[in-house]
């Protein structure tokens, strides 16, 4: 019996052994694997750099497409002057203030939604038939109800956020594991311990996966916000740059909006990774 | 004492899973559970864990009526089913939230002790193979000292070497509080190594067919005559299982439409 034991515990180390064997192949993979990302760059600066060679040796005037270093001295320029800080300011204050009412209200409804069958049955047809109404539908009524100012901008951004939140958690919630949830009532949990401790911990994954397009949507709607009349943000920044005739301008805007959306998201990633850390790594890294 | 009286199952769809199951199982005895696929061996544990309810019949432990999940009742599905999120600590510790800190991690530290897994307590059950989280698993309905342990093919996804050390990492758990233990295998070697008594069970509608003492004393040494002779028990009850009275029209039927054909 104990040389049965001694096999099986050799067979498992022997286990580790390839496991120790196959790590350094998996690192050189993830090495190749971030070289091949650098290529991804080449085609961006290469399209960059011949356009400015080609307005450089007037090849073209660059008048509607102003070259890169056009773009990027007038994105210093605004930032010289702190115009660039005040727009961008106040467009992520949109943005944030927006997006913490649309994601709590998408968070609420949906695990309401998500936990209780009759509640589904209550809330969710009329808030899918909402859904399908294009949001910026709304943009009328809002400035009617809300006034031209802030608060119409940042029910427009909540609408916004709160769909694509509302489905993500009560999709969560209702594609957690039964078998999971059959742990909890084995070990007879209540109702609120099954959710603190068995379903929160399933759909948090899922819940950062819908909080980030709701950010992605708080974005776009932003820009939506401010088309529709305001005097700061870089939404503005927009429809200046296109009255006044300065694409240099817009394409500036643009890439603030870029970089702000990105670290917004990045910013979501990090403070919740700790939350789901436990998932597959490779699933961590999409 | 674990008692089961006249049980029955149907489902809503129809299926008479279990049908008139009565079971007497002592106070420490492992009684293992043996049928091909169908025969309700799932559904008559999940109906004394209390995950599902009955048709008919009762379920008594000690005299009281069980209706639904039970402090004294603990399972293992087919599955390790531990929560990915939960390092292996805090996987076994899961059935413990009652129980004071210092004594829950004697109890999860002495587990994991046991089943030989005591350096892997901070890691993710995914970084675990399928044989040490079903160890886990185990542990985990071990630690609350349950009366009675419900085990459903626990080891039927694992290699059999794998499955031999499981199988004395089970045992050895059972020493410490000798649990009633309700072990259902469609492995006959398995029940031979593991039970006091075999019950074969036999479907549509599943019912108990035969039940068989297995008096071998312990440690099993698996390659003695003994052994040897409770298997060929078994195997030979669930063969009659399968020739039983009720089944004989049906096979009446087949000689008659194979003399058709002719
Ligand atoms: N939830 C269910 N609904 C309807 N029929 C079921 C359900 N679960 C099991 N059955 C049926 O009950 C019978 C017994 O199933 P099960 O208890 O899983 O058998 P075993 O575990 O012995 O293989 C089978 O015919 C199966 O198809
Ligand atoms: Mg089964």
């Amino acid at each position: 019996m104990s040389g049965e034991i001694a096999t099986t515990a050799s067979a498992w180390s022997s286990q580790q052994g390839a496991a120790a064997l196959a790590a350094p192949s998996l690192a050189e993979k993830r090495r190749a694997f971030d070289w091949r990302i650098l290529l991804g760059f080449l085609l961006p600066i290469a399209v960059a750099l011949l356009w400015e060679a080609a307005v450089r040796f007037g090849l073209a005037q660059g008048r509607l497409v102003p070259p890169p270093s056009r773009i990027f001295a007038t994105l210093l320029a605004l930032a010289e002057t702190g115009e660039l800080w005040t727009h961008t300011w106040m467009t992520l204050w949109r943005v944030v203030v927006g997006f913490v009412i649309g994601a709590v209200a998408g968070i609420v409804l949906g695990a309401l939604s998500g936990s209780s069958e009759t509640l589904r049955r209550l809330l969710d047809p009329t808030l899918q038939a909402l859904r399908a109404i294009p949001s910026i539908a709304w943009v009328p009524l809002f400035i009617l109800w809300l006034g031209i100012f802030e608060a119409s901008k940042v029910a427009l951004i909540a609408v916004g956020v709160f769909f694509p939140v509302y489905l993500g958690i009560a999709g969560a919630i209702l594609s957690v594991d039964r078998k999971l949830v059959e742990v909890g009532h084995v070990f007879r949990l209540s109702r609120f311990k099954l959710a603190r401790r068995i379903l929160l911990p399933a759909v948090l994954p899922e819940a950062v996966i819908a909080l980030r397009s709701g950010l992605g949507l708080g974005f776009m709607f932003v820009v939506a916000a401010e088309f529709m009349g305001a005097s700061e943000g870089l939404g503005y920044l927009l429809v200046d740059g296109q009255q006044m005739g300065k694409p240099d301008q817009i394409l500036a805007a643009i890439i603030a909006f870029a970089l702000l959306g990105k670290l917004a998201d990045s910013l979501l990633v990090l403070s919740t990774r700790p939350l789901v850390r436990w998932q597959d790594t490779v699933r961590e890294r999409l | 004492m674990l008692e089961l009286e006249h049980l029955s199952k149907i489902y809503a769809d129809g299926t008479r899973a279990l049908s008139d199951i009565n079971l007497f199982v002592r106070q420490g005895e492992i009684v293992s559970l043996i049928g091909g696929s169908g025969c309700g061996k799932t559904t008559l544990l999940r109906l004394i864990a209390g995950l599902d309810r009955a048709s008919a019949g009762a379920i008594k432990l000690d005299g009281e009526a069980l209706s639904g999940p039970h402090p004294s009742v603990g399972i293992v599905f087919q599955e390790p089913r531990l929560l990915p999120w939960l390092s292996v600590f805090d996987n076994i510790a899961f059935g413990l939230d009652h129980i004071n800190a210092t004594e829950r991690k004697a109890r999860v530290e002495h587990a994991l002790e046991k089943i030989g897994l005591s350096e892997h307590a901070g890691r993710w059950p995914r970084d675990l193979s399928g044989g040490q989280q079903q160890r886990v698993a185990i542990a985990r309905a071990f630690v609350t000292h349950p009366k009675v342990l419900l085990l459903d093919e626990p080891f039927s996804a694992l290699d059999a070497f794998t499955r031999a050390s499981l199988h004395e990492h089970l045992l050895g758990l059972w020493e410490e509080t000798r649990p009633t233990v309700v072990l259902v295998t469609h492995d006959v070697q398995e029940a031979v190594t593991l039970a006091d008594r075999a019950v074969v069970m036999q479907p549509k509608p599943g019912r108990i067919f035969d039940e068989l003492p297995l008096t071998l004393s312990r440690p099993r040494d698996k390659t003695g005559l003994p052994f040897e002779t409770s298997v060929r028990r078994i195997l030979t009850a669930l063969d009659h299982s399968l020739n039983t009275p009720q089944q004989q029209p049906q096979r009446e039927r087949d000689r008659q439409a194979a003399a058709l054909w002719w």
